[in-house]
């Protein structure tokens, strides 16, 4: 049991130090402010063994700790990470660091609280990630909503309280949903523990019910056609930092919920109601492709973006079960939750740089309007680059990592069917259209207006954020290998799993 | 042969409510005779009585036994002692946020906090009682020290209002009570609630129908379920904010008790038909008092509607049928009353002569006025809400989980969408104290360092028992199997 408590340390130092700042006040910003990004690289940093140190051969949990919490409700405080839940929790204290030193200074009102909730959201978001016990897991999923509660509604945009209120009250349904299957599934076996209700035998009346639960449940988070308007409302008001967290992280949570609960706790149900799902990747492929390209907003459009990404989190994961029934072998489906678990991660790199490129440009003109800007580049030419590129990861350019994942994951659809490769690809073409188009009259062009003319070049703050950004994204496109090692006995774990059926014979 | 012999160890088990009983006479004598000039010499002695109550009570705990006395008609119990101490304590902290409201608005009285004691007795009477009689002497002194508390600011047009409809409606209540009780003391000849359970047992006629409807609606009114709940709403908008702050939180404990006493043990033969007219009335009381609270714009009213949907959840846990529901139930209770005396004390805190603090505009911007008090108000409406990591959400677990072991999932369903329902009148709260901008015209709160005290370790462990659970919940259990 090397690395003991090295997960726990992840969860709560954060929290602690998010505590820290909350009680050096707004008045001791400067050190306030110092000890957030200090706590933030330490995490950082304390998560680098855990990569290193991490087994790849190994199925199963690893860094475990348990400890008893609840012994009336027999929960435990149990966490390990797995192939897939380590490069999100990496993923997290990644996208953390940015988040902190894009709002540095540009947050006028109550920063110290600001800087405060976002760590405290880090340390519950590993939490989730981490949790091996189905409680805790809860515990971390739904204690994150008050953060995020009041940072869109604190920092947020004019329509805050609209978005917040709207944001919260929809995921809240789809989590007490769950929480009600997960209790039925401990009355039933008398363990909260993620392993045993993947374990719990179940009736096919039985999963439909928890299939649709969990489906509540997560393809809120995600989100999925036809939940999904939330996301831009709570976008477009969130302030920079809010939607990155949202987008980087908050919504890989659907995905990953998928993942550990969905497949391997209800494989006959998630067999049986996958062309549902996969219907609903589609639609969120295609259809949300042309309302993105519509957009005014460019937080908007980002936001609609990445419904049409995660729409290919939920193809590649679903798919996995057209894969196997059309070729019979497992290698097609591993392909395609591959491409779903890279596809989260890119993402997360992605569509976090493009909110805070918005911020970038936001900060200077206080508009997100595509029609304010034009010809940016003249002005910003390293920030106009860093743009360009952001925009080429997002519409899937072959050497960012946008690119791999969506390709895994066409690729393996189209072992299952040609149409659903033939919907899924033309995102590469809507993609490359509503982010290049925004690319082209918001940077290029000539300079549009006066407002235009006096911004200035990135500094040096924001430069450091998006080049260590750009450096990920092109590093994963490259060369993805060292992600793709790391999930691979897991991925095919689950796959195994997931095409098991709990039925008797 | 009843034992006639008085010992002290036959009594001794009963010693608080002998002791409460003395102190409230002498409070009551000394407060007279203190006159005028020692106003704050009965506060003091109050508090001193209620301590050495509680002392006397720890001292003589009975863990793990269950004694009858006198003549069975009072029971002490593990269960009795913990709904004891925890009223005491929450007695003590009403009466301590009281002290500085009444005299801010110079309504400060002695008969105050005899009339509280009184009401204490009650909720002690109710907790211990093992026959119709006292369980209903328990009621009368516990309902009739409130309506007069509810009259305390006699010049106060709208609690005197409120006290008459609470005073006509709750005798109704009574009468239903007694009919009920006497039905029942007329088909099994016996007021011992041990003696009930035996000789009504699983056979039993139309008449014990009749006889256990009147007594659940009777109890309904007590809590305050739909459609019994009118009175609330006008109650605790109407009475003096430290005097809802009373009503809201011990009175819980005690009709918890009494449903406790009267259905699960006394009338435990009829359980099939309560506990299908209890998830009834759950169902009702869940819907109407979540959806009728979003209308609200005065926040006395609001958190009675939130106290008429919580009861719907304490509701559900005798719905079960099990030990392990009632368990959750009790569980319930103490985390909403927990939670409740410091919604009330942050109100309490909030206020000042001439100022109320009662509509939901007094809250806009609070944080940025006093953010403590903001802080320990969004944790209070996030833990009834049931949002982790506060000890509300453990609560509607527990309550989920029962109804689950006992297969009524129509009623899961139903508890967990109004609780989504609910989060939204919580969450209207938040944001008024972190979104919007401070009104202008409202006056800085007083710094009163004790009270502030109190209310942060109230929400330090609404926190606390969030994060660990464990042993309260255990306890809940062991108690009730």
């Amino acid at each position: 049991m090397h690395g003991f408590g090295l997960l726990s340390v992840l969860i709560w130092l954060p929290i602690l130090a998010g505590l820290v700042v909350l009680a050096l006040g707004e008045r001791s910003i400067v050190l306030g402010r110092w000890v957030a990004l200090a706590a933030a690289l330490a995490t950082f940093l304390i998560s680098i063994p855990a990569y290193t140190g991490f087994d790849t051969g190994i199925v199963g949990l690893q860094f475990t700790e348990k400890l008893s919490w609840i012994p009336s409700l027999n929960a435990f405080y149990s966490v390990g990470v797995d192939g897939i839940s380590l490069p999100l929790v990496l993923l997290t204290t990644f996208m953390t660091i940015p988040v902190i030193i894009a709002g540095w200074t540009v947050i006028a009102q109550r920063p110290a609280q600001y800087f405060a909730a976002f760590l405290i959201m880090e340390g519950l978001m590993v939490g989730v990630f981490c949790a091996a016990d189905a409680l805790l897991f809860y515990f971390f999923w739904e204690a994150m909503l008050i953060p995020m509660f009041l940072i869109i509604g604190i920092w947020g945009g004019p329509r805050r309280v609209y978005a917040t209120i709207k944001f919260f009250l929809y995921t809240f349904l789809g989590s007490v949903l769950m929480l009600a299957a997960l209790i039925y599934m401990y009355v039933k076996g008398h363990d909260y523990s993620i392993a045993a209700l993947q374990a719990l035998p179940l009736t096919l009346i039985e999963q439909r019910w928890i299939f649709v639960a969990f489906l509540l449940a997560f393809a809120v988070k995600v989100p999925m056609w036809p939940v999904h308007t939330w996301l831009p409302d709570a976008h477009v008001e969130a302030p920079t930092g809010g939607s990155v967290i949202l987008a980087a992280i908050m919504l890989k949570m659907g995905g990953y919920g998928f993942l550990r609960f969905s497949l391997p706790v209800t494989p006959d149900a998630s067999r049986e109601l996958v062309m549902l799902i996969i219907a609903l990747s589609l639609i969120a492929v295609v259809y949300i492709g042309f309302v993105a390209m519509v957009q005014q907003d460019m937080k908007k459009l980002i936001a609609y973006s990445s419904i049409a990404h995660m729409g290919f989190v939920t193809l590649g994961t679903f798919g996995l079960y057209a894969v196997v029934a059309a070729t019979g072998s497992l290698n097609g489906a591993v392909l395609g939750v591959d491409g779903a678990m890279v596809q989260m991660v890119s993402h997360g790199l992605v569509s976090g740089a493009l909110f805070l490129c918005v911020g970038v440009l936001y900060d200077r003109m206080h508009s997100r309007e595509i029609a304010s800007y034009g010809g940016v580049v003249n002005v910003m030419p390293y920030f106009a680059a860093l743009m360009v590129f952001f925009g080429m990861a997002n519409s899937g350019l072959p050497g960012t990592s946008g690119f791999v994942g969506e390709f895994m994951v066409i690729l393996a659809s189209f072992k299952a069917s040609f149409w659903y490769s033939f919907l899924a690809a033309t995102t590469l073409i809507l993609g490359a259209a509503y982010t290049l188009w925004m690319i082209k009259r918001v940077v290029f062009g000539p300079v549009a207006n006066s407002h235009v003319a006096e911004l200035t070049d990135l500094n040096g703050r924001e430069f450091l954020v998006l080049g260590v950004l750009a450096a990920a994204v092109l590093l994963l496109g490259v060369y993805p290998a060292p992600l793709l090692n790391i999930m691979e006995v897991s991925v095919h774990h689950l796959v195994q799993q997931a095409v098991h059926s709990k039925l008797p014979l | 042969m009843p034992d006639t012999t008085l010992t002290w160890a036959s009594v001794a088990p009963a010693s608080g409510e002998i002791f409460l009983t003395f102190a409230i006479c002498a409070v009551l004598l000394i407060d007279v005779f203190a006159g005028e000039k020692r106003r704050g010499l009965t506060p003091t002695l109050t508090l001193i009585a209620l301590a050495a109550t509680a002392a006397l009570m720890v001292g003589q705990a009975q863990v793990s036994s269950r004694v009858v006395l006198f003549d069975r008609l009072y029971v002490a119990d593990p269960l009795s002692c913990l709904l004891k101490l925890a009223a005491l304590l929450f007695v003590a902290i009403a009466l301590m946020y009281s002290r500085s409201y009444m005299s801010q608005r110079g309504t400060s009285r002695g008969e105050y906090y005899v009339l509280a004691l009184t009401a204490l007795l009650g909720i002690f009477v109710l907790a211990s009682a093992n026959s119709l009689l006292t369980v209903y002497i328990g009621v009368e002194l516990l309902a009739l020290s409130v309506y007069a508390m509810v009259a305390f600011d006699r010049d106060n047009g709208i609690a005197a209002e409120a006290a008459m409809k609470y005073f006509v409606l709750g005798a109704i209540a009574s009468g239903m009570l007694l009919y009920g009780m006497s039905i029942i003391y007329g088909i099994t000849g016996t007021l011992g609630l041990d003696e009930l359970a035996v000789r009504l047992g699983a056979t039993h006629g139309a008449g014990a129908i009749l006889g256990l409807t009147f007594i659940v609606v009777a109890v309904a009114f007590k809590l305050g379920a739909v459609p019994f709940h009118m009175w609330l709403p006008d109650v605790y908008e109407g009475a003096p904010t430290n005097v809802t702050q009373f009503i809201a939180t011990a009175p819980k404990l005690a009709y918890f008790a009494l449903a406790l006493r009267l259905l699960t043990h006394g009338l435990t033969g009829t359980e099939q038909q309560w506990s299908q007219m209890l998830a009834v009335l759950a169902v009702l009381t869940l819907v109407l008092g979540n959806v009728v609270a979003i209308a609200q714009s005065n926040l006395k009213r609001m958190l009675a509607y939130s106290a008429i949907s919580n009861v719907g959840f304490i509701l559900l846990g005798f719905v079960t049928g099990t030990q392990a529901g009632y368990g959750a139930a009790l569980f319930y209770t103490l985390v909403y009353v927990l939670a409740t005396i410091g919604t009330f004390g942050v109100i309490l805190l909030r206020t000042q002569k001439g100022f109320e603090a009662d509509r939901l505009d007094d809250y806009k911007g609070l944080y940025s006025r006093d953010p403590l008090l903001a802080v320990v108000m969004m944790a209070m409406m996030f833990s009834t809400a049931g949002v982790p990591p506060f000890v509300g959400f453990w609560a509607k677990l527990s309550i989920l989980q029962q109804l689950w072991v006992t297969g009524h999932i129509w009623l899961v369903i139903i508890a967990a969408v109004v609780s989504v329902v609910g989060a939204f009148y919580y969450l209207r709260i938040v944001k008024l104290m972190y979104f919007d901008q401070p009104a202008d015209g409202q006056p800085l709160p007083e710094w009163q360092p004790g009270v502030r005290l109190a209310v942060g370790v109230n929400g330090l462990a609404v926190l606390v028992l969030g994060i660990l659970p464990g042993p309260l919940l255990a306890l809940c259990g062991r108690l009730l199997s």
